[in-house]
């Protein structure tokens, strides 16, 4: 164990607020995975550029994985974990990568979520250009994407209450 | 009948069962992040192992000094060969005959093999270990070039196979030789080549990739030393057979070893095999007495634990001049690096290749695979692939393209005018196999007229002219790509693991209440098998998918089974999930018949219960059925409702496709733009449309990555280049093409269902397509073969090898 | 790969040899470590070594040289890492602050910005800064301000604030167009504009468009603020004219003319990929003739490249085909590219001047004329 000592560090998870004492070199992605037993967030790659580690950090999409938990003192955090309704139903998001059979294998899916969830606050009618750009930054080996757009763009028209048509084949 | 009584249409939509694009039930926790994954896991008093590796590809080991990082707080132990010899599993036997280090013996070969084991209390104590632990090489020459691996001079790799003249299959031929297998006729070839027309003959190379899947190889070990119990949860796509092979190797008696594979995060033929790290983890936990992770790192997963393909073709056709193919020659050398782990079934040493006749109708042909050791990583193993039938499918469809490039032909119209017939199956191959059922002259009229295959090629023509006249500096490729797929294996005449027969099995047990636990040997990693399983039995029984519980991957629980690759999953299991449940429904039926006091023969089924024949008022539900069957059976009769079925199937199923790439390249640059692709598969029945739609989406785009640049590459010294993500070439939703997806429905008429399986088929079938398309772009240049991969250099390289640069 | 033209340059160096992946400010946004050496990747097959010295004279530099890597001949590679060395933590909430520890612990600490250069290096343990300097708690180092001729954007600001920006929207655009073509989204929202120009990453996109701009660096250390120009700044790969207790605090830019046209043309395998090679070009026309033209290209050589001669021959000119090849040879010319993934030496250089001429055509159409 290296000599230097722990610090504290406080933030807002799921609108939970925690407070622990890491060393300063522990990712952001093992704080959440070890430390607060949020497993939502996976490790793919190590390099960033997978994405699978993906949170939102103060409305911004972060990798985890290429974050020390002390930078991230003092933010508010979203992950999957924090994603479904209030009552406890499928978010609109969660709801479209079941329908439109966004997701295989389920490893990429909370990473994937969470980038379309900051991809839709910003953008709430996206193209399908502009969805493959915005997810551009999360790899998913199962699906091809295809099905991804679509459950991006079932999840927009859900918020915006506007009627979901499947584009034709 | 009052109003309220649901019709028979309403019944059977109740059920969502075979045909129903029913919702994942996965879904519901893969979408809140409840996914169970290995790394999720934590057990009390759980350490973490972590390997030193080598930065030699070829080297002495002739010091392994760990003192230093024993003296780092928080580290446990440092395993080395010396450790494990102790326990005799410092080598371990492989899938294809040959052993295996598990850590380093005495030297290395390959970069990044595991050398020392590091146990320590988290992840990263143990990652500053590995820093601490002094390794010395004398470094020994490398070879890395397949093709130099049987030159006369060429290092020794394997000092321990020295003077072995004889190995699992068959004779050696020199010190870095591991086998030569060999099908078909070679008199009948030779004698169909001398009287051919044409002949046509390239070396085809299919370059070494990586299955790769978003999760890679963990597994946590722990050992009860109280009870003498080993409990291993671990990425495995074949659960039982860990257990099996981990019992062989330890010697705890196999009751006494609980495997488990929670959720997987993709597998794609990664987490077939037995890796170090799954042994280490367990020999660590068994040293320590507590449970011990080990999770594979992404540079680890690419550089270590298994490599694709790697395979160098050489093909050779016979044809007469109407484009008739009268003859196939292959000859293969297969880089298997420095030992031969290829996954295959024991009898098999390449696999299926032998499906290497593809959707033709070869009177004679003639295979020869030399395998050969290199100092490059060991695997081999079927990356969405049936057994090295992707191999076979790229090889096929390139030489065909080749064949009628020669023949002045068009290539879609070689195929159709040399498929196998539908009156031909099932059809016999040159090569040995009995191809089921198939329809691909429908399959193949049907993707060229859907995609406006003639207009294309007019439009090809023109634009081949304008670039010719310098009005463009873009040419247009049309890949076409048809592919008879070989998987289910398999018949237990000539498939095995380790000696275990290659059946499949499902255990289904109906509750008084009448919803159903059901339990397979297969284990999914993304196909969804929660849910179609419960399609296949709620269609079978009339019990609603909603009702039915399937759990896979607990080898306390689940019947033994081999597990989930090679496509087999639907052709196997699929199969024991429906003679399963047709056990019950038999049962069910006798149930029915005493409670309606009626002969069973008088009873008929309907969707979800039996009516008496002729009055359908008088009918008992299958939930009524289940009551009874608990309440009260008929007399003589053993109460209950529950049946299990191993299936050893009659053969292999045969899945194809037609597929067709268009292609826009700029020769400038050597970018390549797929405008459109359309792949037509025919899986035989389709159990749930959208998870095949699913699952070819996905095939097609590992076949795009596959072809258009992924790739293990090696330089002279073993040094492996690109083993991140930043250079292995993993497509993004900006590059991945759109797919257009089809179907036609050929049964498989040995399955109980009649499916075939698909999960490969857009591997197989879209690189070759990609390949073609690339290469039929360049062909009115004058070129006839590009190697694989396709990435914008080596394009752009080609085209100016071409000329087409000015 | 030998590299001599460098070796006299970093020769004279040698007694400041620290910096091997001095990742100041270190969010190069595109991570992984330096793309134009070939065995300087993630799967790096050589030992770094933050206190490498330099070969003795006469023996070969290689990119190993200029990276502080001692090669082995491209072989050894003992470490084998996903998880950070040990470090001790600051988080300053003033530059003076920030500069102060990087004072008084030199070469032992790094300033972090994005972090997504040095962070990854730190997982490698190719880097292993016993203190790191957070910057993200200096309010001072966020923001864009314009002074009618100058917009000056803050080191801290991420390449999201910079595409998100009215004012770069309107006054340079070509900002917007190359932030777009960095990494991915979640890589631009914390990567920052200073990250990527100090640390001397070639593969770094925004280096050779601050060339382009004509932009200067400020750097400031104990002895207050010095402006470097961008042209100057940059001298090996990952050697720069930041001294060690310097930090890049902003980044300023002469305004170009209204109606000036731009763009920024670059070759990728992927979205997250460096450039094969990448194009910056900013022209004015007059008549359909060019009156000024700045043309930079990245990752074709140890440093990005302001193609000065390029510009000058293209200058005076009405962007006939004749003279665009010209001044694409000039620029061809001065590249020296690295063989790697991404392709071998002559394909990146011919790639340098395919994308030059992409970026001067589409330059032209947008430039008022």
């Amino acid at each position: 164990m290296s000599d230097i000592e722990q610090i504290p560090v406080t933030m807002t998870v799921n609108g939970k607020k925690v407070q622990r004492f890491v060393e300063p070199r522990t990712l952001l992605i093992h704080f959440l995975r070890e430390d607060l037993n949020i497993t939502g967030p996976h490790i793919g790659c190590e390099t960033s550029h997978c994405g699978a580690c993906t949170v939102e950090l103060n409305g911004m999409s972060v990798k985890s994985c290429t974050m020390f938990a002390v930078q991230a003192d003092g933010a508010e955090l979203t992950t999957i974990e924090g994603m479904a309704n209030a009552d406890g139903t499928l978010s609109a998001l969660q709801e479209g990568f079941r329908q439109m059979h966004g997701l295989q294998c389920g490893f990429c899916t909370p990473g994937m979520i969470l980038r379309a969830h900051t991809l839709l606050k910003e953008n709430p009618n996206p193209t399908e250009e502009e969805i493959r750009m915005g997810i551009s930054g999360n790899l998913c080996r199962c699906t091809g994407y295809q099905n991804i757009v679509k459950a991006i763009q079932y999840a927009a028209a859900k918020l915006n209450g506007t009627e979901f048509q499947e584009a034709a084949e | 009948m009052n109003d309220m009584t649901p019709t028979r249409e309403q019944r059977e939509a109740a059920l969502e069962g075979m045909g129903c694009k029913r919702k994942r039930v996965e879904d519901i926790r893969f979408t809140q992040g409840k996914g169970q994954y290995v790394d999720d896991l934590k057990l009390p008093g759980m350490v973490f192992g972590d390997f030193v590796r080598s930065s030699h590809a070829h080297a002495k080991i002739t010091k392994i000094d760990a003192s230093e990082a024993l003296k780092l707080p928080g580290v446990i132990a440092v395993l080395t060969a010396e450790d494990l010899k102790g326990v005799n599993l410092a080598w371990m036997p492989t899938l294809a005959g040959d052993v295996q280090m598990v850590l380093a013996d005495g030297k290395v070969l390959y970069q990044n093999q595991e050398v020392a084991f590091v146990v320590a209390e988290n992840r990263y104590i143990a990652d500053d270990a590995i820093q601490l632990v002094e390794v010395e090489y004398e470094e020994l020459p490398v070879l890395t070039d397949p093709f130099k691996s049987m030159d006369p001079d060429a290092p020794v790799l394997r000092p321990d196979l020295d003077g072995k003249t004889e190995g699992a299959h068959g004779p050696r031929k020199h010190h870095n030789h591991i086998f030569t297998w060999e099908v078909g006729d070679r008199e009948e070839t030779d004698k169909a080549f001398e009287e051919a027309d044409v002949t046509i003959k390239e070396l085809i190379s299919y370059h070494r990739t990586h299955p790769s899947p978003l999760e890679t190889c963990q597994c946590v070990a722990s050992m009860d030393k109280i009870k003498g119990e080993l409990t291993v949860w671990g990425t495995f796509q074949a659960p039982h057979v860990i257990r099996t092979v981990a019992s062989l190797l330890s010697t705890i008696p196999e009751q006494k070893i609980h495997v488990i594979a929670p959720d997987i995060g993709g597998g794609f033929g990664n987490k077939v095999g037995a890796y170090p790290g799954y042994i280490c983890a367990i020999v660590a936990s068994i040293v320590t007495g507590v449970p011990v992770k080990w999770v594979e790192d992404r540079m680890e997963n690419l550089s270590t634990t298994s490599f694709a393909r790697d395979y160098h073709m050489t093909a050779e056709i016979a044809a007469k001049n109407d484009g008739t193919v009268t003859g196939l020659k292959v000859h293969v050398l297969a880089d298997h690096g420095g030992f031969d782990a290829c996954a295959d079934p024991s009898k098999w040493p390449a696999g299926f290749f032998n499906i290497v006749t593809g959707s033709y109708d070869f009177p004679a042909a003639h295979l020869e695979v030399d395998g050969v050791y290199t100092n490059k990583a060991p695997g081999g193993v079927a990356y969405r692939c049936s057994f090295r039938v992707t191999e076979a499918a790229y090889c096929i469809e390139r030489a065909m393209d080749i064949l009628a490039q020669k023949l002045d032909m068009d290539p879609a119209d070689l195929r159709m005018k040399n498929f196998v017939k539908s009156e031909q199956f099932p059809y016999h191959s040159a090569l040995g196999w009995e191809y089921d059922s198939g329809d691909y002259h429908t399959a193949m009229r049907k993707a060229m007229d859907t995609i406006g295959y003639r207009e294309l090629r007019a439009e090809q023509k023109a634009k081949q002219e304008a670039f010719k006249r310098g009005e463009t500096r873009e040419i247009m490729g049309i890949g076409v790509s048809f592919f008879t797929e070989i998987v289910g294996a398999g018949p237990s005449k000539n498939c095995d693991i380790l000696g275990v027969a290659m059946f499949d099995s499902a255990e289904i047990r109906v509750h008084p209440t009448g919803s159903v636990i059901s339990r397979m040997g297969t284990k999914s990693q993304g196909q969804g098998h929660e849910t179609t399983w419960a399609q296949i039995i709620a269609t079978e029984i009339g019990i609603p998918a909603a009702d039915i519980m399937v759990e896979e991957g607990n080898t306390d629980t689940a019947p033994y089974g081999l597990g989930t690759y090679g496509s087999r999953s639907t052709p196997v299991a699929g199969a024991a999930i429906a003679l399963a449940s047709r056990k019950i429904r038999n049962k069910a039926q006798m149930i029915a018949a005493h409670m309606l006091e009626v002969s069973e023969y008088d009873l008929e089924w309907d969707v979800d219960g039996f009516q008496v024949k002729g009055n359908p008022q008088a009918r008992k539900s299958m939930k009524e059925i289940a009551w009874a069957a608990y309440h009260a059976p008929p007399p003589g009769m053993e109460p209950g409702l529950e049946a299990v079925s191993y299936y050893d199937p009659p053969n292999m199923t045969y899945p194809f496709g037609a597929y067709l790439c268009v292609m826009d390249i700029d020769v400038d640059t050597g970018v390549a733009k797929t405008r459109r692709f359309y792949a037509l598969d025919d899986c035989g029945t389709r159990i749930n449309p959208m998870i095949i739609e699913g699952q070819v989406h996905g095939g097609l785009t590992e076949a795009f990555a596959i072809a258009m640049g992924q790739e293990i590459r090696y330089d002279e010294m073993g040094n492996v280049l690109g083993a991140s993500f930043m250079d292995f070439f993993l497509p993004t939703a900006v590059e991945t093409p759109h797919w257009e997806t089809d179907f036609t429905v050929t049964p498989s008429p040995h399955h109980p269902i009649g499916a075939k399986g698909v999960g490969e088929s857009p591997n197989v079938g879209g690189v070759p397509a990609f390949s073609n398309a690339v290469n039929d772009a360049f062909k009115f240049l004058g070129s006839t073969h590009i190697q694989m991969p396709h990435d914008a250099w080596r394009i752009w390289q080609a085209a100016k090898d071409l000329g087409a640069h000015g | 790969m030998i590299c001599d033209s460098k070796t006299d340059a970093i020769r004279a160096r040698q007694s400041a040899v620290r910096v091997d992946l001095r990742a100041v400010c270190a969010s190069s946004l595109e991570c992984a470590p330096h793309p134009s050496a070939p065995f300087v990747n993630v799967n790096c097959p050589a030992v770094l070594r933050l206190d490498t010295t330099l070969p003795a004279e006469g023996e070969p530099l290689s990119w190993f040289g200029t990276l502080g890597i001692r090669s082995f001949c491209g072989r050894q590679r003992e470490e084998k890492d996903v998880i950070p060395g040990a470090f001790t933590y600051h988080r300053p909430s003033s530059v003076a602050e920030a500069v102060a520890i990087l004072v008084s612990h030199g070469d032992e600490a790094r300033p972090l910005s994005g972090g997504h250069s040095l962070i990854p290096m730190m997982k490698l343990r190719m880097a292993a800064p016993e203190h790191l300097v957070d910057l993200g708690g200096i309010a001072d180092l966020k923001g864009i301000t314009d002074d009618g001729s100058t917009i000056t954007i803050r080191a801290m600001t991420t390449q999201h604030e910079l595409i998100a920006s009215d004012l770069l929207a309107q006054k340079l655009p070509i900002i917007r167009e190359t932030a777009l073509l960095i990494a991915d989204p979640q890589i631009r929202y914390v990567g920052t504009l200073g990250g990527n120009v100090a640390n001397g990453d070639p593969g770094n996109d925004m280096p050779a468009l601050m060339q382009c701009l004509d932009a200067a660096y400020v750097l400031t250390g104990p002895d207050g603020e010095r402006d470097v120009p961008a042209r100057d700044f940059y001298e090996a790969a990952y050697f720069t004219a930041l001294a060690p207790e310097e930090i890049l605090t902003a980044v300023k830019i002469p305004v170009p003319p209204a109606g000036h046209g731009y763009a920024y043309e670059k070759l990728k395998r992927k979205v997250g990929d460096y450039a094969t090679a990448a194009a910056a070009v900013v022209l004015t026309l007059d008549g359909g003739t060019v009156t000024f033209c700045s043309i930079a290209l990245t990752n074709v050589s140890d440093t990005p490249l302001y193609a000065k001669e390029a510009g000058e021959i293209l200058t005076g000119s009405t962007l006939d085909t004749a003279t665009v090849a010209r001044a694409v040879a000039a620029a061809e010319a001065i590249t020296e590219p690295a063989s790697d993934g991404r392709g071998p030496a002559e394909y990146r250089t011919k790639m340098a001047g395919v994308m030059l001429q992409k970026a001067l055509s589409r330059a032209a159409t947008r430039a008022a004329s």
